[in-house]
């Protein structure tokens, strides 16, 4: 009886709903056409013009605040807000890669909306829908999976709403999956292996024999294949193993079982995060380390802080920031000084990564006095040099990558470390250029502007 | 083509990996069968157990303390939840039972990223139990054959304690029948408390030994829920012998099968479980009518 009662309640409802719906509907149209003609000669766009007709626009975070990279989603967060604050009052470092800002953008106060993506594909494009729908953003960001950043992406070129990657290392994002809406400022897969192989094979020779772990997506498999392929190519290295395992494994013991019988000198782990902790601890209750030589071809934020610096001693690493550049570059150095101030550690790469993607994006919105997408892009496209806090760089217009160089480290002694921070040893900074493959080498196709 | 040398090391894997996951099981087993309830929050019980244990090793410095405080500490966790909320979840629909303990879920894992942070914390094996132990056809890390050893010795106490005593022939009869046991004039809600507990502290106590082997954060418990569900399932809804076999089953899928394509492990699992769903519906030592 309660139950149909219940059902009865429910039609009701839903009539109400639907009749909401249709009254909605009849409005529409109205609100549609006042917008589609409000500025100059363009027709509304994505979130253009009614993201940027108040006085504050907004950004659209997706960041993984939990799950298996949610230690370096909080260190990008910081980097985000950092950049925020800096664009909205004017901060010298964030004036000296965008000049033209002035206590905010183009007049308007930056606002971050943020929610938490676990590292998960759809539940970033659902987030990044609403925040789309109800503060009409005109910026998104998020990722530190490259899982996420392919699929926004293409939610990007949909929406017509601009996208700037977190950290992103696959070689598809600005490669096979690129796309007219969206940027990326880190160094990825190809970059990082044309730029450690040398290193590799000068400290440790030719014919050596190595096993690959891989995560199982987008970005473990591109970047295992560039630097399966720099170092079979140029030094004859062999692949004996590749343990391919999913995104936020606990128990690595069966894969590294394999890769104990499998005769490798070198143990090349491309996971990321916690798997990337995980599997080298593991890695050293096994035995493995320290009799393989362990190599980290994409460096993972805190890994060093998580595993004790015991197990990075000697690691050889490619990064795209490490906070030791400050005595290399005056912006390295005002930016690690402003984030030690607001948040008391020293920056990673996530954070850096974070701050720079915004300012970037702040330098190109301020040079091109616009928010309107099209005008923004085509700033980017343009491929002006700038100041960054690792030298100049400019952006590569066939597919929207930033050529910047790659950084190589070395995991310190503990006894060698001059502070409680200071895990790793910056042996080279390998100019960008040279490192990248032919912009059309991945089958980017960029696609269209409106 | 098949390595013997790393066969016989993965099936050992297996082993360890299927014996930890028979333990979770039982305690998320014992719950379902008797109180009807299927506990969602098992996950975020193994990660406090690991926590708790985490903040006695830090205090202490003594392993043992860490277990024992892990332990005990999610059974007094489980006592309170099972007082304070689940019970008065028993005459309500599934639906409602599996939302609050997904919840509870969430609350508790939350609790611990707010307080501890996301960082990984480590709690270092005994000193006897750390290094490699050579066993012939493979070296293998001392604590997890000393892992080995203590979830056995876990899983026969709590034999004991469901098969050789009387709290737990009733707990049997509840899983059984348990409209029945209340009609005999036995305090069932008494025995739900404890069986929620003696549940809840299983998956505290894996939490803990588990922690040396894969260091702890906030989403630990995670993954090894859905596991945990696929080996009730194999295993019979229940039945705690069904229990260990489907964790045994589990864990040498998953480990024979990564050894020729890590990648397939958990396909396989599934598979396993669809096929035993197929084939037995009630699981391997299930029997038909237990709700």
């Amino acid at each position: 009886m309660s139950r149909t009662s219940r059902s009865g309640a429910m039609s009701r409802r839903k009539l109400l709903q639907a009749g909401a719906g249709l009254a909605g509907g009849a409005l529409l149209p109205s609100t549609l056409a006042t917008s589609a003609f409000a500025v100059g000669d363009h027709p509304a766009l994505g979130t253009w013009p009614e993201g940027s007709q108040g006085d504050t626009v907004n950004i659209g975070a997706a960041v993984p605040r939990t799950g298996t990279y949610a230690v370096q989603g909080e260190d990008e967060l910081k980097g985000w807000q950092l950049a925020v604050e800096h664009i909205n009052n004017g901060d010298p470092l964030l004036k000296k890669i965008a000049p033209k800002v002035s206590n905010g953008l183009l007049g308007k106060k930056v606002n971050l909306v943020v929610a938490d993506s676990a590292a998960k594909p759809n539940q970033a494009v659902q987030e990044e829908q609403t925040f789309i729908n109800q503060n009409k953003i005109v910026l998104m960001t998020g990722s530190t999976s490259s899982a996420v950043a392919v699929a926004l992406n293409k939610f990007a070129q949909r929406e017509k709403v601009l996208y700037v990657t977190g950290i992103s290392g696959s070689n598809d994002t600005t490669g096979k999956d690129c796309v007219r809406y969206g940027f990326r400022q880190n160094f990825y897969g190809e970059t990082a292996a044309n730029a450690i192989g040398p290193v590799l094979v000068k400290q440790f020779g030719k014919n050596r024999k190595a096993a690959f772990m891989t995560p199982d997506y987008t970005y473990g498999h591109t970047v295992t294949k560039s630097v399966n392929d720099y170092l079979s190519k140029n030094a004859g290295w062999t692949m004996v193993t590749n343990q391919v395992s999913p995104l936020g494994t606990q128990d690595f013991s069966q894969y590294l079982t394999n890769i104990a019988n499998s005769g490798a000198e070198f143990l090349v782990n491309v996971n990321w995060g916690r798997d990337a902790v995980l599997s080298i601890q593991q890695a050293k209750q096994f035995g493995i380390l320290p009799k393989m030589t362990l190599v980290v071809p994409y460096q993972i934020p805190f890994l060093a802080k998580e595993t004790g610096p015991e197990l990075t001693e000697g690691v050889y690493a490619a990064t795209d920031f490490w906070w030791t550049l400050a005595d290399k570059y005056p912006l390295a150095k005002m930016f690690v000084d402003a984030f030690y101030k607001k948040y008391n550690y020293r920056p990673e790469w996530g954070a850096n990564n974070a701050y720079m993607s915004f300012a970037i994006w702040a330098r190109m919105v301020s040079e091109a006095g616009s928010f309107y997408p099209p005008d923004v892009i085509k700033q980017y496209e343009k491929g002006e040099t700038f100041s960054s806090t690792v030298g100049d760089v400019h952006f590569r217009k066939e597919d929207h990558q930033l050529v910047r160089p790659v950084v190589i480290v070395r995991g310190k002694k503990p006894s060698d470390m001059k502070d409680k921070e200071d895990y790793w040893e910056v042996l080279e900074v390998v100019p960008g250029e040279p490192l990248m493959q032919k912009p059309d080498a991945f089958g980017c196709n960029l696609g269209d502007y409106t | 083509m098949i390595n013997w040398a790393n066969f016989i090391s993965q099936c050992f894997n297996g082993l360890v990996l299927g014996a930890l996951l028979a333990l979770i099981a039982s305690g998320l087993t014992i719950i379902y069968g008797t109180l009807g309830v299927l506990n969602l929050a098992h996950g975020a019980m193994f990660m406090l157990g690991g926590y708790a244990g985490f903040v006695a090793y830090s205090y202490t410095g003594s392993f043992i303390a860490a277990v024992v405080a892990g332990s005990l500490f999610v059974m007094i966790v489980g006592v309170i939840v099972e007082r304070g909320i689940i019970r008065y979840f028993y005459k309500r629909p599934h639906e409602d039972q599996l939302l609050v303990t997904f919840g509870l879920g969430i609350v508790f894992v939350e609790a611990v990223r707010f307080f501890f942070g996301s960082l990984s914390k480590t709690v270092p094996p005994p000193s006897a139990l750390v290094g490699i132990t050579p066993l012939g056809f493979m070296f293998y890390p001392t604590y997890r054959l000393a892992l080995l050893g203590i979830v056995v010795v876990a899983l026969l106490t709590l034999y004991v304690v469901l098969y050789r005593t009387r709290i737990g022939m009733i707990v049997r009869a509840g899983i059984e029948d348990s409209v029945m046991v209340d009609a005999l004039g036995i305090d069932v809600y008494k025995v739900f408390m404890l069986v929620f507990g003696i549940g809840a502290m299983a998956a505290g106590f894996a939490g803990i030994v588990n922690a040396p082997v894969v260091s702890i954060a906030p989403d630990v418990g995670e993954a090894i829920l859905v596991q945990t569900f696929v080996v009730v399932v194999i295993g019979g809804v229940g039945s705690f012998p069904g229990a260990v076999l489907g964790g045994l089953i589990a864990g040498e899928i998953i480990s024979i099968t990564s050894m020729f394509n890590p990648g397939y492990s958990y396909v396989m699992l599934f598979v396993a479980m669809t096929l035993v769903l197929v084939l037995r519906p009630y699981g391997l030592l299930g029997t038909a009518g237990r709700e």
